[in-house]
């Protein structure tokens, strides 16, 4: 059974000599994830949101705070210009729209970005070390969990007064929670995994070990429950907003938009339908992406 | 090998790991897992050592225990003269050069996120940095060739490789720094019988060429045989005996052994169908509660009162052979 074959016949049938380039499991996932059609054209259609928040003042004549005496509270005419017509103070509603669009988008995004530095951070350690580190650091999770929510947003408004930067750090603030408990568990499971014990016998230190071997195998049930917590975010900011706890104007947010139209809905429809398609699409469109990336990084669950 | 020097490199000294679980029950008391409950052996330069043992009976728990991936409970882990048990993490990063791991799990012991260069050069990046990264691909293209891979395949990704090619990417990692002791924990076992057959021989090549030291943990019997001079029988954490592989093989003393021997195959017909058989009875009893007096009293054909009253010492029979039997001699 064990003759005296050397073990290099690999070697002598070499190939050409130039690096063969390796698939990697992320590009693997990036070609699963394009044949999704759903989650492909949600891509496009957020594209398309974001490019129209981002060069708004290219596309529209009026000013986000620029009053119209002549057209107060008028539907859509595209004769005059406002194609989504006039909010209560005759200001134009689509370029409001894409204002608010940039207040929203930004929140979600940066609110998320904060969660997903601290929560996959905190996390990976907690779950990593483990024992009494592990538990002191999520009974503390525990605790930020139990605490009410929207006390919590007024007691910071209280203190600090409104600007949107608290927005950011009290919705940041609150969804890291989830994210460090997600990472957690994932860690619990890598860390048996006999790689991380092989970069451990060969004396790599933990912070190493932590950020080179485990966070890079549990980014992807992180990056799908990122694109669920964006329109979380932008729900929960637009909640905010409706109870009178968000941006202050003459800056908007669909939120806000949406907490306007809705106290003329009888008598302006169109204040409340046309943000509220935005706000829509945009939640669908995120969650539709959530799904293909979740069975484009596991196929094995799908 | 005949000239074994005379200062050992690995000296183990009633090693024990045991793990606390918590109580049966809300109220229950903590219980003990004695996985490893008294080991010595020894280890020279060269020499491959090899631990059998049925699965759960410690072995790969002891592996680790000697590497202090698994902090031993009491005893003794001498290494090049100095006992490093219970040193802190930061002192044993520079033994851990000389010290590696091989696994059973060829794929499960690769990062499926890291390149295979990257995962051949963490060691070198880890303890030489002051390499430069060109020198340190060069190496590791010439530790690629030296166990059998192309070195064009640098830049793929574990799940590209099969599993014998994964197995030769974990000996690479394992030896890109020349360590002194290697760590096999069943290395072959989770292999096809033709790959086994294969990396056992570039593990003794390695070995011849490197002077490389090796603890070869596994079951399998034959394996053992071929590639380890000298043969340790572990059962339940215990030492049941510890000689030369010739005379393991030719007269084994312990009844535990004899009965794992008598299981291995004999290629020849004739004498397969004429040997002695010694057949246990019954499973491996739970490490938590092992069996008072001798541990392989519940299984052991020859069983007599003393054994369940009294441990059996080891007694050394030769310049080389250790048996721990009440009754080795009168079988
Ligand atoms: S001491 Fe007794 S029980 Fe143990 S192996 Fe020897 S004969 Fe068997």
């Amino acid at each position: 059974m064990f003759n005296k074959s050397r073990n290099a016949t690999a070697l002598e049938k070499s190939g050409p000599v130039e690096e063969f380039e390796g698939r990697s499991l992320w590009h693997d996932a990036r070609i699963r994830l394009f044949r999704n059609k759903a989650a492909v054209g949600s891509m496009i259609i957020l594209a398309i949101i974001a490019l129209m928040a981002i060069f708004a003042p290219m596309l529209s004549p009026f000013e986000y705070d620029e009053i119209d005496w002549g057209y107060i509270q008028e539907g859509p005419n595209w004769e005059n210009g406002h194609i989504f017509g006039t909010d209560g103070n005759g200001r134009d509603l689509f370029i409001r729209i894409l204002y608010g669009a940039r207040v929203s988008l930004a929140v979600g995004l940066l609110a998320t970005a904060v969660s997903l530095v601290i929560g996959v951070t905190y996390g990976a350690i907690a779950g990593y070390f483990g024992g009494r580190i592990d538990n002191i650091m999520m009974r503390f999770v525990d605790v930020m969990y139990s605490l009410p929510f929207m006390f919590f947003v007024i007691m910071l408004m209280v203190v600090f007064g409104r600007n949107i930067f608290l927005i950011f750090v009290a919705l940041g603030a609150v969804e890291w929670l989830t994210m460090a408990r997600i990472v957690r568990g994932q860690t619990l499971s890598i860390r048996r995994r006999e790689f991380i014990e092989a970069a451990h016998a060969t004396g790599v230190s933990s912070f190493k070990i932590i950020f080179r071997h485990v966070i890079p195998n549990v980014l992807g049930p992180v990056i799908v429950y990122m694109t669920l917590t964006i329109p979380q975010v932008i729900l929960t900011e637009s909640f905010l907003s409706f109870l009178g706890l968000g941006v202050q104007e003459p800056l908007t947010s669909w939120g806000v938009l949406i907490s306007e139209g809705a106290k003329v809905i009888e008598a302006s429809t169109w204040m409340l339908v046309y943000p509220a398609i935005f706000l829509a699409l945009t939640l669908f469109c995120f969650n539709f992406i959530g799904d293909g990336l979740r069975d484009a990084l596991d196929p094995k669950d799908r | 090998m005949n000239a074994i020097p005379e200062t050992p490199l690995l000296s183990v000294r009633d090693l024990r790991v045991h793990f606390s679980l918590p109580g049966k029950g809300l109220f229950g008391k903590p219980r003990t897992l004695k996985a490893v409950d008294g080991v010595d052996f020894d280890l020279f330069p060269g020499e491959t050592l090899g631990i059998v043992g049925e699965s759960g009976c410690g072995k790969s728990t002891l592996g680790r225990a000697i590497l202090q991936l698994i902090p031993p409970t009491a005893g003794q882990v001498v290494w090049l003269g100095k006992d490093i048990v219970g040193t802190r993490d930061r002192d044993l990063q520079p033994l851990r050069r000389d010290l590696q791991i091989i696994f059973q799990d060829p794929l499960a012991s690769l990062n499926p996120r890291m390149t295979i260069g990257e995962i051949i050069a963490e060691p070198l990046v880890t303890h030489k940095a002051d390499l430069g990264k060109a020198e340190i691909r060069n190496r590791v293209k010439t530790m690629m060739a030296r166990v059998g891979l192309l070195p064009q395949m640098i830049n793929r990704y574990p799940h590209e490789f099969s599993g014998g090619q994964c197995q030769r990417i974990g000996i690479a990692r394992a030896m890109i720094l020349e360590p002194k002791l290697i760590v096999c924990d069943e290395p072959v076992s989770a292999l096809d019988v033709s790959i086994q057959a294969q990396i056992v021989n570039l593990l003794q090549d390695l070995q011849r060429d490197f002077g490389l030291s090796m603890l070869f943990i596994s079951h399998d019997l034959s394996v053992v045989r071929h590639i380890c001079q000298r043969i340790l029988v572990l059962y339940l954490g215990n030492v049941m005996e510890l000689a030369d592989r010739d005379t393991i093989y030719a007269a084994p003393k312990h009844p535990y052994t004899k009965a794992l021997i008598s299981a291995v195959p004999i290629p020849d017909p004739e004498l397969e169908r004429s040997k002695e058989r010694i057949v246990l009875k019954g499973d491996l009893p739970s490490p938590i509660n092992p069996p008072s007096g001798c541990v392989f009293r519940t299984r052991c054909p020859f069983a007599k009162e003393k054994c369940a009253t009294d441990i059996p010492m080891i007694e050394t029979l030769g310049p080389s052979h250790q048996v721990a039997c009440h009754f080795h001699g009168r079988m």
